[in-house]
């Protein structure tokens, strides 16, 4: 049977470095398999995430080859194996231990995010919305928190800035800004506190993510074209002063 | 917190990446693209003669502005406009952030070792792109108008090589332009709720158009960057006589 | 003792549908709640499900209503379901399917902008409010995007060892974090367990790791009755190839869909398999299964859609048979049926699961698939009304939770199980600890008896590693006490089970106590032979066939055992079992059966 090496980072806080393992090749292998088989066989106490093994929970994230991706999604075949694989855990985020990093602060980002303040339901007590309406936003529901996105992001990944929050929750306020039920304005503390302007479009994240979400077309310059209308529109300025209109008016 | 927040991981070099694939052939193309088309624009525009020939306008003096004393190129007066769409443009701000600021240079490669800002101070400028959309627009209907005046050889209709290229033109310009960012936002993407607002159907009908163009930005930007070069070139080296215009019809 | 300690009026173990939801009722209601899970937020099994939620919104199609999806239920589980757990539910399905919309779930929409509804094996009606194949992704976003602001203490990648006790009252829980393996201990008045599935016992399974019976064996420690666990659904369409993605779950929404089923003949062999109960609302032609596809109101449903215990046995008969796939499956075929378009837009997760992992493209040809353990009907015995657990001051929901599903559970009644009891579960969790007036106290001689059982893996004692009695567990159970069971298997079951555990407690981890999966794996262990234990037990003694649970000597259901529910109880370290009487339907509902 043909065998592939590995290079898996291990390690902490402290130190660590690529440890080599030589792993048998079976059909239809994904990285996530080989790192599993390395831990049951030559290093019980290997740390990885995983859950699903199926791209659906987002745990898996990891570089690969230098490319943030999910292990359990990278077959084998579609790397080149005849040279050693790397398996590195995402860099932007503090390690904890092998490939397993802290990414807690995402979840401290998500709660300053306002949730949904939905209009009254209608008289026979549901909402009605179209499928026309909700299709847009969907496509930002499909997001699994890979945070794959989050950790490629050279505003934070190089320029270590912290007060951007990132790729993952500008889809998150780009379906509640497009919702067609939310009575929140939400333009102003998107430029001011979630730093929209920090995003120069450079696309990374739209490259890495698993779910092939638009984030970067659909969702962050949709976003900036509202930001820039209420707050950069001069001829919308005009409007609003002839019309008495606030800025982050809801359309 | 301090330790859960980003940054706390190390800094690395200037270009610093595990990535084992040719990242770098990317930005340098498109360096290269650029820096080429810029080079050749400057010099074009600055020549100031040989950008008509029979029905032919190049595109970089359309329209044709020539004011009383005026002692550069015509081109200089117009060429801004067109010039600023680009700059502004959300696809052309990926190709120069990458390749020549290398903010980053590709994904999971680290960026250059200056301080980053994003839009604040000059570049505040980028959120004005609408406004060189409008003229964008402006001169989509200028460009049309000189292709269609492309097939008029004194008088009588006919088709040289020459109108085929600028029709290509104002083809390519239009469908860049119809697949800008500000416009799929103005005409639809600004809406919340299809179903209820005023002409909600009609408006989600053009979001989807002008969103079929969108998808294809990138592609469009660089066909019609080629082809407005090419174009002038074209004209020019008829005008000067280096090559003959084939008459088809 | 020094360790970390937390005190909070109510403890969520586990973080899925059902923990979330729990967590969010308790704390509207006042009280202090900590929300503890295995995995990170918003990872939790649930976010796996794929085809939908059943509620009977009567959207889709209006003939719809509380009392069909009663009737569906009770007969889906083959008379074994908990009436009046099964009353409730279907009652409050709607309400709670509307909720999730009013926090910011975004479902597929009918025509006139309501929430659609899909078909499911099972139901008589288009019932499953979904989006796309992605329904627990929406549900859990959904319940932790609204949860994150209600004032719920979240601790994650924490597991739980051990539930705390005063006298014979619940008084919190033992755990460790993940990350640094130290240990910490959760006063709490009242605990909700909602941990979910078993799944890990078999070797091919559509669960992830974390299903590892840990909320079962919890209830079991502490005295609690577990009820029905020989019940056990196999799904029937796993991938069972590449060797890799063997017992990935193909959501039913394929066959729901139009997705038929096909042997190495060609045949579309579930027109030989309709048992006599189904017979009358099930097509028995081709052509009127198509006019059903085509949604003639008139055309009754294509066997595909038969409940899940009856599809997994039929491919398994066509296997035995010599018609099975090249991989020992059947074809799963949905690109005759339906447009290239179509199925993107409405599968668009199995379209991606099979071109990445399985190199195949489901829109055009067709899917190798076979049974695939997938949930667990069986669970903690709890009461209808307030999902009490025999023991005060503890409460289960979800998946660990038995008795609503009785010996087969229909597609989609899981998510809206967990929203339906997570509420309840988390109302009456959270009356109880108000009404509680006196402290709660943990004695020092536990948490030491606790520790220790948690840090054994790290003495001296033996050189076992803890993969490889797991993975022979999987084999023990998948090879006994799996799909079709008989009773010798099942007596040989419980032997090499006590084998296993002797091994178990011989299990020895290397490195330190920071984020050590074989350490993880060896506490893990200990729940899974609880778990398999009281499963093959179950089976052994319930002498008949009948859904989940199908015996090869018996293979008929008899008059005899529908009258009687399966109870597992420890008694002086040993585990017991019992036969206990169901509880009698009233005249009313059973009228709704027919
Ligand atoms: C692939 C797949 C598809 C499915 N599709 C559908 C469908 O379409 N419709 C449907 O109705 N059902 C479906 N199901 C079933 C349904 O998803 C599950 O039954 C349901 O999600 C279980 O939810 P839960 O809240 O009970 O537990 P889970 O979601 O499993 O959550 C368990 C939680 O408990 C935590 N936990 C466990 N043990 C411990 C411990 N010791 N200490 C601390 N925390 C712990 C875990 O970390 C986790 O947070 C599907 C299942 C699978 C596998
Ligand atoms: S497009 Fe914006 S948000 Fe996305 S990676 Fe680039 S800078 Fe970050
Ligand atoms: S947007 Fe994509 S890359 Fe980012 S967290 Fe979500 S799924 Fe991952
Ligand atoms: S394990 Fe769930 S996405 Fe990889």
């Amino acid at each position: 049977m043909k065998e592939v090496t590995f290079r898996v980072f291990r390690g902490d806080k402290e130190k660590g470095e690529l440890k080599e393992y030589k792993v048998p090749l079976s059909e239809g292998m994904v990285v996530l398999d080989a790192i599993h088989e390395i831990q049951a066989t030559e290093a019980n106490d290997l740390a990885v995430r995983w859950n699903c093994k199926a791209g659906k929970c987002g745990s898996c994230g990891a570089e690969i080859n230098g490319k943030p991706r999910l292990m359990c999604m990278t077959r084998m075949d579609v790397l080149p194996m005849d040279k050693p694989v790397t398996v590195e855990p995402m860099k932007r985020f503090p390690l904890v231990k092998d490939l397993v990093t802290d990414v807690s602060w995402n979840f401290e980002v998500n709660k300053r995010i306002r949730p949904l303040k939905p209009q009254p339901r209608q008289a026979d007590g549901t909402h009605r919305m179209m499928q026309m309406d909700v299709e847009r936003i969907q496509e930002f529901h499909k997001c699994i928190e890979c945070f794959l996105c989050q950790n490629v992001c050279h505003v934070m990944r190089d320029h270590k800035i912290t007060d951007f929050i990132g790729p993952r929750f500008l889809i998150r306020c780009a379906t509640l800004v497009m919702h067609p039920l939310d009575t929140e304005n939400r333009l102003r503390e998107l430029k001011d506190d979630f730093r929209i302007g920090y995003c120069n479009i450079t696309k990374c994240c739209t490259e890495v993510c698993p779910e092939e979400i638009g984030i970067t077309d659909n969702a962050i310059i949709p976003l900036k074209e509202r930001v820039a209308g209420a707050f950069y529109d001069p001829l919308a300025w005009l409007w609003r002063l002839l019309t008495g209109k606030k800025a982050d008016q809801r359309t | 917190m301090s330790e859960t927040t980003p940054g706390s991981s190390v800094s690395r070099p200037f270009l610093e990446t595990r990535r084992e694939d040719n990242w770098w052939v990317g930005p340098m193309a498109t360096a290269m693209g650029l820096l080429a088309f810029t080079v050749y624009t400057t010099w074009a525009a600055l020549q100031g003669e040989h950008y008509s020939w029979g029905p032919y306008l190049s595109p970089f003096y359309s329209p044709l502005i020539k004011p009383e004393g005026w002692p550069l190129s015509p081109a200089i007066l117009i060429l801004w406009a067109p010039g600023g769409f680009r700059l502004t443009c959300y696809y052309y701000r990926k190709s120069y952030y990458r390749a020549f600021m290398a903010m980053p240079p590709a994904c999971a490669v680290a960026a250059a070792p200056h301080k980053y800002r994003g839009e604040r101070a000059l570049f505040i400028f980028q959120n004005l792109h609408r406004f060189f959309f409008y003229l964008a627009m402006l001169f989509v209907v200028i460009l049309t108008y000189d292709a269609i005046i492309a097939f008029n050889f004194d008088g009588s209709f006919g088709i040289g090589v020459g109108s085929i290229v600028l029709t290509l033109n104002a083809v390519f310009i239009a469908a860049f332009t119809f697949g800008c960012n500000s416009f799929r936002h103005l005409v639809g993407g600004n809406v919340d709720c299809y179903s209820c607002a005023s002409m909600g159907k009609q408006r989600h009908l053009l979001w989807r158009v002008v969103t079929f163009f969108n998808k294809k930005h990138m592609e469009w930007a660089w066909i019609s960057l080629f082809w407005v070069g090419f174009s002038d070139a074209y004209v020019r080296l008829v005008s000067m006589g280096i090559i003959t215009d084939m008459r088809i019809l | 003792m020094s360790h970390e300690i937390h005190e909070h009026d109510v403890l969520v173990i586990g973080a899925g549908g059902a923990g979330l939801r729990a967590a969010i009722e308790a704390s509207a209601l006042g009280v202090s709640v900590g929300l503890v899970s295995k995995s990170l937020l918003g990872k939790a099994h649930t976010v796996m499900a794929e085809g939908g939620m059943a509620a009977s919104l009567g959207n889709t199609d209006d003939r719809d209503d509380w009392k069909m999806h009663f009737r569906d239920t009770i007969r889906g589980g083959k008379m074994m379901g908990n009436w009046k757990m099964v009353e409730i539910f279907a009652k409050e399905a709607p309400d709670r399917v509307n909720e999730l919309e009013e926090w910011g779930a975004l479902f597929d929409r009918t025509e006139d902008g309501r929430i659609a509804q899909r078909n499911f094996g099972g139901h008589r009606y288009p019932r499953l409010a979904h989006v796309g194949d992605r329904t627990g992704l929406e549900m859990i976003r959904t319940l932790q995007n609204h949860g994150i602001h209600q004032g719920v203490d979240i601790y994650m990648e924490c597991t739980i060892v051990e539930l705390l006790m005063d006298g014979d009252r619940i008084a919190g829980a033992f755990g460790y974090w993940r990350e640094s393996g130290k240990f910490v201990i959760f006063k709490a008045k009242a605990v909700i367990l909602a941990t979910g599935g078993v799944g890990k016992c078999y070797r091919f399974t559509s669960n992830s790791w974390e299903c590892t019976g840990d909320g079962q064996a919890l209830a079991y420690r502490a005295g609690a009755s577990l009820v029905g666990m020989e019940f056990v659904q196999f799904h029937p369409t796993g991938m069972i190839w590449p060797p890799s993605v063997r017992g990935v779950l193909v959501t039913e929404g394929v066959r729901g869909d139009g997705g038929i089923l096909k042997n190495n003949l060609g045949e579309r062999f579930m027109f030989n398999y309709i048992p006599e109960m189904f017979a009358a609302e099930t097509a028995d032609t081709v052509e009127e299964a198509s006019r059903w596809l085509e949604k003639d109101p008139n055309a009754r449903r294509p066997p595909e859609l038969l409940t899940r215990d009856v599809v997994a046995r039929s491919i398994r008969a066509e296997r035995l048979a010599g018609r099975g796939s090249p991989h020992g499956g059947a074809f799963l075929d949905i690109a005759s049926q339906r447009s290239p378009e179509y199925i993107k837009r409405k599968l668009p997760s199995m379209y991606h699961q099979f071109k990445h992992l399985g190199n195949l493209d489901i829109t055009k040809e067709p899917m190798e698939v076979g049974p695939t353990c997938h949930y667990i009907m069986g669970g903690v015995l709890v009461d209808p009304e307030t999902a009490g657990s025999d023991v005060p001051g503890l409460y289960s929901a979800g998946e660990a939770a038995g008795g609503l599903h009785g010996a087969n559970r229909l597609g989609g009644n899981s998510l809206t199980d967990l929203i339906v009891f997570g509420r309840r579960a988390g109302q009456y969790a959270a009356e109880y600890a108000k009404s509680l007036k006196s402290s709660i106290k943990i004695s020092d001689a536990q948490l030491k008896q606790v520790e220790k059982v948690a840090i054994a893996p790290f003495e001296d004692s033996g050189k076992e590693n803890p993969y490889q009695v797991f993975q022979d567990l999987q084999s023990c159970m998948e090879l006994n006490s799996g799909i079709v069971r008989v009773k010798s298997e099942l007596e040989t079951c419980l032997v090499e089970l006590e084998k296993l555990k002797e091994r178990a407690a011989k299990v020895k981890v290397e490195g330190n106590r920071h984020f050590n999966s074989g350490w993880h794996y060896a506490l893990d262990l200990r729940n899974l032979l609880t778990v398999s234990e009281a499963i093959s037990l179950s089976a052994l003694h319930r002498e008949e066939s009948r859904g989940g649970h199908t015996r090869e000597d018996f293979p008929d259901s008899t008059e005899k055992f529908e009258k009687v529910i399966t109870i597992v109880k420890e008694k002086g370290g040993k585990m017991t079992w019992k036969h206990e009487p169901k509880s009698e339907m009233p005249e009313e509902l059973k009228e709704l059966l027919a």
